[in-house]
């Protein structure tokens, strides 16, 4: 291929990686700390995506404002959600992820039946026109991910290494019984995890609305690869996550620029695959996943 | 060993057995239809429940499934195999595919697990929507026959693209599944297989290779999931990769949820209840998902074995407002 669509695939790969890097960081995070199987992920973003329409679309109010209302939303959901259900499952990671499986039909026929099947709901991207990066072209709403992408997780490496809470948090994730014996509260750091990880997801949801057609069930599309990114990287592992996002992100476009997106997403569990029956604890994994 | 109380469970069973003889004559046509998918589902839940006696939520199972209908289905249409041909061929099929998958799944553990074998049904499944041939893509392959009648000297053609031998042909093949699986599940193999679940290093130190017998698991859960999907794909005729997608595999986990897995019953009564279920919100239309997933939910946090964990729950309580209804 020609040197410019080299360049494009590039720019294409950036893209692809901030947008899961950004999903897979909040869902490592929890796994880590809460122990929690949320597969539900995918509906979460779906429920930023709908606030942005609503707020957006409906509402006439600015982008940046829809943004912020789909952070509180989907945080407050992930918090609500942790406190009536997950907690009281804290342990059983298959329970977990069973009641997880019944938040996804919930999210998707609430959402189906309330604002109607069929037709995408319309987002506009807020800057219209595409930026031009030496040659290759990219839509503004697609570049915007990745300052955003990045703000937020550095944002997260900060708070979860320059304040006592977030080192709490990476301790409750590293060893929950040791942590719990320094007088860190299991249940609050759940709740701050989730809280944290869902406004992500939210933020994720609300700046991808104008890509994605958005639809009650977006969610099964994305959350696939998320979840093999995670698993990619070693579970509950934020650099690894972070660092699969990049590689498969990376993989993912070029197997798509080249061939197309199925193939793209079967090739990527297969390497998972692959990866795990040699190192079950995925890249950056601890020993025990 | 283990001591067989002889008389009373199997009374039960024979009355079950019989009952389940005599009710597709009552039945309307839809019923009927309803009462075969029923059966095909038990077999599909316990089917699972084999993998998971040894820990695995295997989220691969229905696409598993889908292998053995897919094979049928192609086998019937290109190379003019019958039915009784693909049955059993299929299941063994299935049970090679669920040999090869069961290679990187047996090392994954918990999250891992479940990721695991979720993706690689789908990688599956995705490649079914990209080929054209000889899968059929998205649209699936249709026009799948019926098995050809039986025709015995003497007695009427029994034509299997009616409903009630259609049924007969799939409870033939659930009691001998069921007996299979039950006798296994009873087993030096069966106990072998709960032990890795509830006792995995315990198991590895007295010499039990887990992952051998994890793998050996998933071969035989594999192949009921083949017979299983060769029985569907015949009963509806037409077959496509979104029959096998993540919506009807969250039904699968929520009849053993609900049903319960301790127990070789508890899968069953999950699969009625969710069926019957099914049919009773019928008028609910679009809705029904979401009762679904509360019903899941609402047992998951106030009932953590499973309908079958229901007596053991409700016992104690009975007792005690027995006794205070004595006192009083």
């Amino acid at each position: 291929m020609g040197l410019a669509l080299v360049w494009q695939t590039v720019i294409n790969g950036w893209v692809t990686s901030f947008s899961y890097a950004v999903l897979a960081v909040g869902l490592a995070l929890i796994f880590g700390v809460a122990r929690l199987a949320n597969f539900a992920w995918g509906e979460f973003l779906m429920v930023g995506a709908y606030t942005v329409w609503m707020v957006y679309t409906i509402g006439g109010y600015p982008f940046a404002v829809a943004v912020l209302v789909a952070m509180v939303v989907v945080g407050g959901m992930g918090a609500i959600t942790e406190l009536s259900i997950f907690r009281r499952l804290r342990g059983n990671i298959a329970a977990t992820f069973m009641a997880a499986t019944g938040l996804i039909y919930i999210l998707q026929v609430f959402t189906g039946q309330m604002w109607g099947l069929g037709r995408t709901k319309p987002v506009l991207p807020p800057i219209p026109g595409s930026l031009e990066i030496l040659g290759a072209s990219v839509g503004w709403q697609r570049f915007v991910i990745i300052p955003a992408g990045i703000a937020m997780i550095g944002g997260l490496w900060f708070f979860l290494h320059r304040f006592k809470m977030g080192r709490a948090l990476r301790a409750t994730s590293q060893d929950a019984e040791a942590a719990a014996l320094q007088g860190i509260n299991p249940n609050r750091m759940a709740l701050i995890a989730m809280g944290i990880a869902s406004a992500f997801a939210g933020v994720a949801g609300a700046l991808l609305s104008p890509i994605y057609s958005v639809t009650p069930y977006m969610g099964t599309r994305v959350i696939l690869m998320v979840f093999i990114i995670v698993v990619f990287g070693g579970v509950g592992s934020i650099e690894g996550a972070l660092l699969a996002s990049i590689i498969l992100g990376f993989l993912y476009a070029v197997i798509t620029t080249l061939l197309d997106s199925t193939i793209a997403t079967i090739i990527s569990a297969l390497i998972m695959a692959a990866v795990l029956a040699f190192r079950p604890q995925g890249l950056l994994g601890r020993e025990k996943a | 060993m283990r001591k067989h109380n002889l008389s009373r469970p199997h009374a039960g069973l024979v009355v079950l057995i019989a009952f389940s003889c005599v009710v597709p004559f009552f039945l309307s046509t839809y019923y009927c239809g309803v009462a075969t998918e029923l059966l095909i589902f038990i077999i599909l839940a316990l089917s699972f429940r084999l993998i998971l006696t040894t820990g695995g939520w295997n989220l691969a199972h229905y696409v598993v499934m889908g292998c053995g209908a897919y094979f049928s289905a192609i086998m019937v249409r290109d190379f003019g195999w019958p039915f009784w041909a693909t049955l059993p061929v299929a299941g063994l099929v299935t049970a090679l595919v669920g040999l090869v998958l069961s290679y990187p799944l047996a090392r994954m553990r918990e999250f891992a697990y479940l990721i695991g074998s979720y993706a690689m049904g789908e990688a599956i499944r995705l490649s079914w929507n990209r080929l054209e041939y000889p899968f059929g893509g998205p649209g699936g392959i249709t026009d799948i026959p019926r098995p050809s009648p039986w025709s015995i000297p003497g007695l009427p053609t029994i034509d299997f693209r009616q409903a009630i031998p259609y049924y007969f042909l799939v409870l033939g093949v659930m009691l001998v599944s069921l007996f299979i699986m039950y006798r296994i599940d009873r087993s030096r193999l069966g106990d072998t297989f709960k032990s890795i679940y509830s006792q995995d290093v315990l198991a590895e130190s007295v010499g039990i290779s887990i992952v051998g017998y994890k793998r050996l698991a998933f071969v035989i859960g594999s192949f009921f999931a083949g017979i299983c999907g060769v029985l569907l794909g015949h009963y509806h005729g037409a077959i496509d990769p979104a029959v096998f997608a993540l919506g009807p595999l969250i039904i699968l986990l929520a009849w053993l949820a609900v049903g319960g897995i301790t127990t070789f019953t508890g899968p069953i009564i999950g699969t009625v209840f969710f069926v019957l279920l099914a049919e009773a919100l019928r008028p609910l239309g679009a809705w029904r998902p979401l009762v679904y997933g509360c019903v899941l939910i609402g047992v998951l946090l106030f009932m953590p074995y499973g309908l079958e964990g229901l007596p053991a729950m409700v016992a104690p309580r009975v007792k005690r407002l027995r006794r205070r209804i004595r006192r009083e």
